[in-house]
């Protein structure tokens, strides 16, 4: 697998650690209540298919990035640096 | 059928003709008492013991593919009961002893091998992990024994002691562990759930579940609806994609394990062995194959494949480990899809919907918990109430924090247990 | 028996070998197959179950027969397939599965047995008494199982590891992959091929067919050496590509120096590849299948393809009178190229009964079919039944063919599954399986010389377009062009075992057996029977064998479906996939810059993660650790000790919001943090459990330097960058890891200033560095920076410098130590300084801890969010019963205590459902003159004074403990003060 970093390019999945779905970008209010904790923390889509997930660039610029990848045929589709996907959403 | 070596003798008499169906292949009815999703190791166990335990007969395994095609046919056989955590601990101890007796129960070999399984350590630290893992294991009943190196070395004497990366301290070693002939389990749990009168219905996918008000009413599959009292969700892998159907949003993540198996070889690992300071565990079949694994691929995947990275990590660990296992050759790798939840530990719980049931969340050590796992969840389904030994695998303990048992203690991401 | 005039071989080289234990002659460019069947050896191993005589059935990598361990000692490596194995003076191998020897084998005493061993059986017996089957029965089976074995030695010899990335990979240098290749590479792209065999052309070497006006090995050699001087091209030989992986990266795994003696020179055995392609072309062939018939597996039974690979490439006869046995013209080929080089051929038997004969110079019987063999250890007779009945010949070899398997592997390993050719009778590889490659050749059922020259230049052309290059003209040289006309033929009808998989025994009827008992799924009919399970996967038998259970159970083939292919293609060795990770390598080591002198010291050094730290200090007359270690504790305590501290992680944080983000992951405020001072801090999980602890100082209004435990390092730069990128990309915060940057060394006990003060340029006192100060400081000239904090519980300091000076400094320390009556000090003193003051380390945030469990809960600010703050609050985490930290000390002074020890009430049975707590860390305290210990206990803060029972099952150990505050020394902390 290969993960083309938008800062260095295409690399090697060893180079990358990966985190999870990409739900750990929208942290909730403090006073968001139980369910929503619960559900950014520990539920999941888990989709059989495209999917959103963040993976960092460890070994290489250190990056944050949004992948959005299948989760059955494993192709990437897209590759996006998480910071600005967040600044986005603000 | 009754198998026995007399029956062999008389068959292979009378050129083999006798031999009669494993299961029956019959047609779903329109209702059930209860079904179960999933014929894998755990569902087909469900079903055996719904029927033997509880005197449920009138039951359907449904599955999408053939018996015995999940996690269960595709593992590194391990069995052991060397938790650590109150709440595994009782639960696999409950479960090893039922492997204990598995073979006379079920009227199958499935050729459990109690040859130990030892676990290593690197350090000082691990060393006094592994007592205090060691020391539940012995409160619970169950047996284990703390190894210097030297006992180590009596045990495995392979090894290598001089230049191995992170030298070994020693070891937790759980004689009662070892091995099982993982597909022979499916079939034996098969067989005697079918001779109980348990319809397994294969090539039957389930694709809606059934709720009225609040109450399970049945499923929806590719060979029609079919109404039942209760359902039991036993799909580990797919419980995300099953859970939908009844709108059940899970603390589970899929991802991939990968594992291997080398040509055949004259025996020369005896144990089960298990590295501390890199992922690799390995032990030998009674065929003669290395059988080994590592870590999590760690990205979510359906797709029972993985790729390189992990190969080679796990290949190397064994080569620092153990050099003299570097000629023999990898005939086939493979890979699992496993329900990976936020502390580890499985789910064996009801649900909100009255009548539905669920099972999952097994990770990757789904397969020594068959016996337990399906016995418990039996228990669940026919009564209503946490059989005692399971009662910690709550659905409910991610959200109030009580009961984890992060066995790995690494925290709720998914992919690091 | 050599066939003069013919062949591959090098007729000038002669090599000798040896073959269980005598001396053979071969040619350079033999197999250990060809060359042993040279000398009319036909016997080369025992099939696994019933150790039945196995000969040579192939000529490639797919051979389930002769297999063979190959090297002495260490050296030996065992299922080495011998068509593969070159030889070479001095090679030495032996056979496998068989005692006393190959010609006897006692074991092959189970095939009289066999009507009870047949599919599945041990699944029905063996369970009575219930202890025999790990006591008598499985022992047994055991033994007698495995093929070959290892030499129980380290491995000895060098693997290696590579990359490789290029615009086209081709799999495969036969007529097909030629092409593609030559197609590629004069376009300019970058290519690498790839072929299994050690001479490249496929096919081409084993045929007698021209291709243009030459040969087809002289024209494939004409290619090689065309492609093999352009720089654009990479060939690589004797490389099997094992697998497919996402990313268009393959597997693959050359055979460095396997066929020769010479492994001087760090030369590897083997290399393992990772090639990246932006494309691949896979033309990898296809493998002849057998047809089952009674008695079909006797030594002298051989695919027509080997046959003919062994005359026409290697100059052999498998025999003096060969009969063939074919549904497909390629029988006709075979019988021709025998007749062709004076071989006697005793007659054709084709299944069909609608063949054109035509004028040939063999018996031929059409519509006949061959229904058993005779012969021991080696094919004596054949019996061929024909509309008249059933005839004898008496034959020493038989080719058979049962047509040809497209090589559909590596199109399904990334879970493609192949389609079934209604037209050729088998699976070819189903389009857009595998992103990236063309398929072509044989291998995408494309049979004739001619077609696949022309397919291979397509497919060249298919993956130049793919890869934007513009096309050069490639002409296609003129050949053969058969039609491949074949009427299926799985199983001849009859009585007896006919076997499908050779190595495993599996016959016909264990597969018909299997579905008798509803075995019906190809998975479940595999996994009961095996079939296909042995080393070589069933490539030569499996689609047989779903054929008869497609028949069995009454269905169509491509219903039935196949088993799952899986990498790798052939087998590849541990060390190779695993090369670099014998010994250290397994993983990197880190130095600190003290590492020399403290080895010159003579302390023993232990891992700490990758790092090496000093476990204790050894001086003359001490007879264990634990006397060193209490001399260390007493520098510290006492004097003064040194202690290198740079392998705690070290991030540099900088930026105008540096204390906004210190705010959010520490459960603490730093943002208020004065410049020159020092806070500790505690981080948490999202989900509330500690992550981990240290101190961060504030070296000016808008810097920062955080330290980490040693363990954490790594993830803690990881939690900062998520929290920067993913959570807050608006804050103006900039870090990076300085940890290798600066060597840090703790200088601590009463005498600590005291030594600084010799060694700083600029003296220090009490009012200008106060407990928890930092600043820079010079010493010798290089600025560095001091830090009063304290593990010990003392008055004490770390004192970094840029790494280049840290082993100058550390030697003046130690020196400096040494005339105040200290020295420096190890793990093991370190560890017991600060469980005597309850400093937590790893041994208790293990990862399941609170802040609440470890008595810091009223850490967490109520003032302001930070990472955790809301999980930690779930009621099962801050509940009154769970274990909390607290100090143990045994009842009587001699008493024990051990890490991972449990904990019971006084008294009460050590077992599960009473279980109170566990014991995190334990240290002897010269101090006390006992052992003390941290450990958590459930409501342990509410159970000061209270006596308890410490268990150790496994070690054996319990002694009754008291609960105490978690500081045994200086609980008022005024040392660390003064």
């Amino acid at each position: 697998m290969r993960i083309d970093c938008p800062l260095c390019g295409a690399r090697d999945r060893r180079e990358f650690y990966y985190q999870g779905a990409a739900v750990m970008l929208a942290r909730p209010a403090p006073d968001a209540g139980e369910a929503a904790w619960d559900a950014y923390l520990h539920l999941r889509d888990n989709p059989a298919g495209q999917t959103r997930e963040l993976w960092q660039h460890e070994a290489g610029c250190g990056a944050w990035l949004m992948v959005t990848r299948d989760t059955v045929s494993h192709v990437i589709s897209g590759v996006e640096m998480a910071e600005d996907v967040k600044r986005a959403a603000l | 059928m009754r198998f026995s070596g007399l029956r062999i003798l008389r068959e292979g008499l009378t050129g083999n003709k006798g031999w009669t169906s494993h299961w029956r292949d019959p047609e779903p009815k329109a209702e059930y008492d209860a079904i179960i999703i999933g014929g894998g190791g755990h569902g087909l166990s469900t079903a055996y013991y719904l029927a033997k335990n509880h005197g449920m007969t009138n039951i359907a395994v449904l599955e999408k593919g053939y018996l015995g095609g999940g996690n269960v046919g595709r593992n590194t056989t391990i069995v052991r009961a060397n938790y650590g955590l109150e709440g595994n601990s009782q639960f696999y101890s409950h479960s090893l002893k039922l492997w204990e007796g598995l073979e006379q129960d079920l009227n199958y070999n499935a050729m459990m091998s109690q040859r130990g399984v030892l676990m290593l350590c690197h350090s000082d630290g691990q060393r006094d992990a592994f007592a205090r893992r060691g020391n539940m294991m012995m409160a619970q009943g169950d047996d284990a024994e703390l190894l210097d190196t030297e006992g180590v070395r009596r045990e495995l004497p392979y090894l290598d002691f001089e230049n191995t990366r992170f030298p070994i301290y020693g070891g937790l070693l759980h004689r009662r562990g070892g091995t099982a002939r993982h597909d022979a389990v499916a079939w034996g749990y098969a067989r005697g759930a079918d001779s109980r009168g348990v319809d397994l219905i294969q090539q039957c996918e389930v694709t809606g579940i059934d709720i009225e008000n609040g109450v399970v009413k049945g499923v929806q599959t590719t060979r029609g609806a079919i109404r039942a009292k209760k359902v039991g969700v036993v799909v580990a892998g797919r419980s995300s994609q099953v859970a939908a159907m009844a709108g059940m949003r899970l603390p589970i993540e899929s991802h991939v394990l990968q594992a291997f198996v080398t040509e055949g070889l004259k025996p020369v690992i005896d144990h089960v062995v298990s590295f501390g300071m890199g992922h690799f565990y390995i032990s030998q079949s009674d065929k003669g194959g290395l059988v080994f694994g590592g870590d999590l691929d760690f990205y979510a995947s359906y797709a029972a494949r993985g790729n390189l990275p992990m190969v080679e990590h796990v290949m190397e660990a064994g080569m620092t480990l153990m050099p003299m296992i570097g000629k023999a050759k990898v005939l086939r790798s493979w890979g699992g899809i496993m329900d990976m939840t936020p502390d580890g530990s499985p789910i064996i719980d009801r649900t909100e919907t009255e009548g539905l049931f669920l099972n999952c969340g097994w990770c990757y050590g789904g397969f020594k918990a068959v016996p337990g796992s399906g016995h418990t969840f039996a228990h669940l389904m026919a009564t209503g109430e946490r059989h005692e030994a399971a009662a910690a695998f709550r659905l409910d303990r991610f959200r109030t924090g009580g009961g984890l048992m992060d066995e790995e203690a690494t925290g709720s991401q998914h992919n690091l247990h | 028996m050599r066939v003069a005039g013919k062949g591959l071989i090098d007729r000038s080289r002669r090599v000798r070998f040896s073959f269980d234990g005598k001396t053979y002659g071969g040619f350079a460019g033999d197999t250990v197959a060809s060359a042993l069947l040279a000398n009319g050896v036909k016997l080369m191993g025992r099939s696994f179950k019933y150790h039945r005589p196995r000969g040579v059935l192939s000529a490639g990598s797919e051979e389930p027969n002769a297999l063979i361990t190959v090297g002495k000692g260490a050296q030996a490596e065992p299922n080495v397939r011998a068509t593969v194995q070159e030889i070479y003076d001095g090679l030495v191998t032996r056979s496998q599965n068989a005692w006393p020897s190959l010609d006897f084998d006692v074991m092959a005493a189970n095939d009289l047995a066999a009507p009870f061993l047949g599919a599945g059986f041990y699944y029905k017996t063996f369970m009575w008494p219930k202890r025999f089957w790990e006591a008598v029965y499985e022992p047994i089976i055991r033994k007698a199982a495995g093929l070959g074995a290892l030499s129980g030695q380290s491995n000895v010899d060098t693997y290696e590891k590579a990359f490789a990335f290029c615009d086209l990979l081709v799999i495969g240098a036969g007529p097909t992959g030629l092409m593609a290749a030559l197609t590629a590479a004069r376009a300019g792209a970058d290519v690498v091929l790839v072929d299994e065999d050690s001479l490249m052309g496929g096919r081409l070497n084993a045929e007698t067919g021209a291709v243009g006006h030459q040969s087809g090995a002289v024209w494939a050699a004409g290619v090689v050496a065309e492609l093999s001087g352009m720089e654009n091209v990479r060939l690589m030989s004797r490389t099997t590509v094992t697998g497919v992986y996402d990313g268009s990266t393959y597997g693959a795994i050359e055979r460095v120096s396997q066929h020769h003696a010479e492994r001087s020179g760090g030369r590897p055995v083997a290399c393992f590849w990772r090639i990246v392609a932006r494309h691949c072309v896979l033309a990898a062939g296809a493998i002849e299948r057998p047809i089952a018939f009674q008695n079909n597996d006797r030594p002298g039974v051989m695919t027509a393809g080997a046959v003919r690979a062994y005359l026409n490439r290697w100059d052999v006869s498998p025999g003096k009178r060969v009969a063939v046995f074919g549904n497909n013209d390629d029988a006709h080929r075979t019988a021709r190229d025998l007749v062709a080089a004076g071989v006697h051929v005793v007659g054709l038997i084709d299944a069909r009964a609608d063949v054109d004969v035509g004028d040939a110079a063999y018996p031929v019987f059409a519509g006949a079919q061959v229904c058993n063999t005779g012969g021991r250890n080696a094919l004596e007779s054949i019996t061929v039944r024909t509309a008249t009945g059933e005839h004898a010949l008496q034959v020493d070899c038989l080719a058979v063919s049962g047509g040809w398997n497209p090589t559909v592997h590596l199109t399904c390993h990334m879970n493609g599954r192949p389609t079934w050719r209604e037209d050729i009778q088998a699976f070819v590889p189903t389009e857009g399986a595998v992103p990236d490659m063309t398929v072509a050749g044989a291998c995408n059922g494309v049979f004739s010389t001619a077609a696949c020259l022309a397919d291979g230049v397509a497919a060249g052309k298919a993956a130049l377009k793919a890869l934007g290059k513009r096309t050069a003209e490639v002409e296609v040289p003129v050949a053969e062009d058969a039609p491949y006309a074949l009427e299926p033929l799985w199983a001849v009808a009859g009585k007896g075992r006919a076997w499908l998989d050779f190595q495993n025994d599996v016959s016909v009827k264990d597969i018909r057996q299997a579905a008798a008992e509803n075995f019906k799924s190809v998975e479940h009919m595999k996994r009961y029977t095996t079939q296909g399970m042995a080393t070589d996967q069933g490539k030569s038998s499996n689609i047989g064998a779903l054929a008869i259970l497609a028949d069995a159970t009454g269905r169509a083939i491509p219903e039935t479906g196949t088993t799952t292919y899986r990498p790798p293609f052939v087998p590849v060795s541990i060390a190779a996939m695993g090369a670099g990770g014998q010994g250290h390598g397994f993983a990197p080591e880190r130095w600190t810059t003290s590492h020399k002198r403290t080895e010159e010291m003579g302390a023993p050094m232990i891992e700490a993660g990758l790092w090496y730290r000093p476990s204790y200090f050894p001086k003359a007359g001490e007879a264990t650790w634990r006397e060193s270690c209490d001399r260390e504790v007493g520098y510290v305590r006492k004097a003064v000790g040194v202690c290198d501290v740079s392998t705690l992680g070290k991030i540099d944080i900088q930026g105008p919001d540096a204390g906004k983000l210190l705010d959010f992951v520490y459960t603490n405020v730093f943002s208020t943090l004065k410049v020159g001072r020092v806070r500790y801090g505690l981080m948490l999980r999202e989900d509330g459990t500690v992550m981990d602890d240290g101190t961060t100082a504030r070296l000016g209004d808008d810097h920062f330097v955080m330290t980490t435990t040693t363990a954490a390092a790594g993830a803690v730069m990881r939690h900062l960058e998520f929290v920067s990128q993913c959570l807050h990309p608006e804050w103006e915060v900039a870090f990076t890891s300085v940890t290798e940057q600066w060597a840090q060394f703790a200088v601590a006990g009463p005498k600590a200033r005291e030594l600084l003060n010799g060694l700083v340029d600029a003296p220090i006192d009490g009012e200008s560095w106060p407990f928890m100060a930092c600043g820079p400081v010079s010493v010798g000239g290089v600025t560095g920076r001091l830090f009063r904090i304290s593990f010990s519980g003392e008055h004490a300091y770390e004192l970094a410098v840029p790494s280049r000076y840290g082993a100058a400094l550390f030697d003046e320390l130690v020196a400096r130590s040494e005339k105040l009556g200290g020295g420096p000090y190890g793990m093991e003193a370190l560890n017991v300084l600060r469980i005597e003051k309850g400093f937590i380390t790893h041994a208790e945030i293990e990862g399941r801890a609170t802040a609440f469990d470890v008595g810091m809960g009223r850490m967490i600010s109520a003032k302001k969010d930070c990472i955790g703050k809301v999980m930690a609050a779930r009621p099962g985490l801050v509940e009154e019963d769970r274990p909390q930290l607290v100090g143990l000390r045994p009842v009587k002074a001699d008493g024990a205590l051990t890490g991972g020890a449990h904990l019971f009430d006084a008294g009460a049975e050590p077992v599960r459902v009473n279980h109170q707590g566990h014991v995190s860390s334990v240290g002897f305290s010269p101090d006390l003159g006992c052992m003390i210990g941290l450990g958590f206990l459930r409501r342990g803060p509410a159970r000061m004074g209270e006596v308890i029972d410490m268990v150790d099952h496994v070690r054996g150990v319990q002694t009754r403990v008291t609960v105490c505050a978690p500081v045994f020394i200086d609980p008022d902390g005024e040392r660390v003060r003064g």
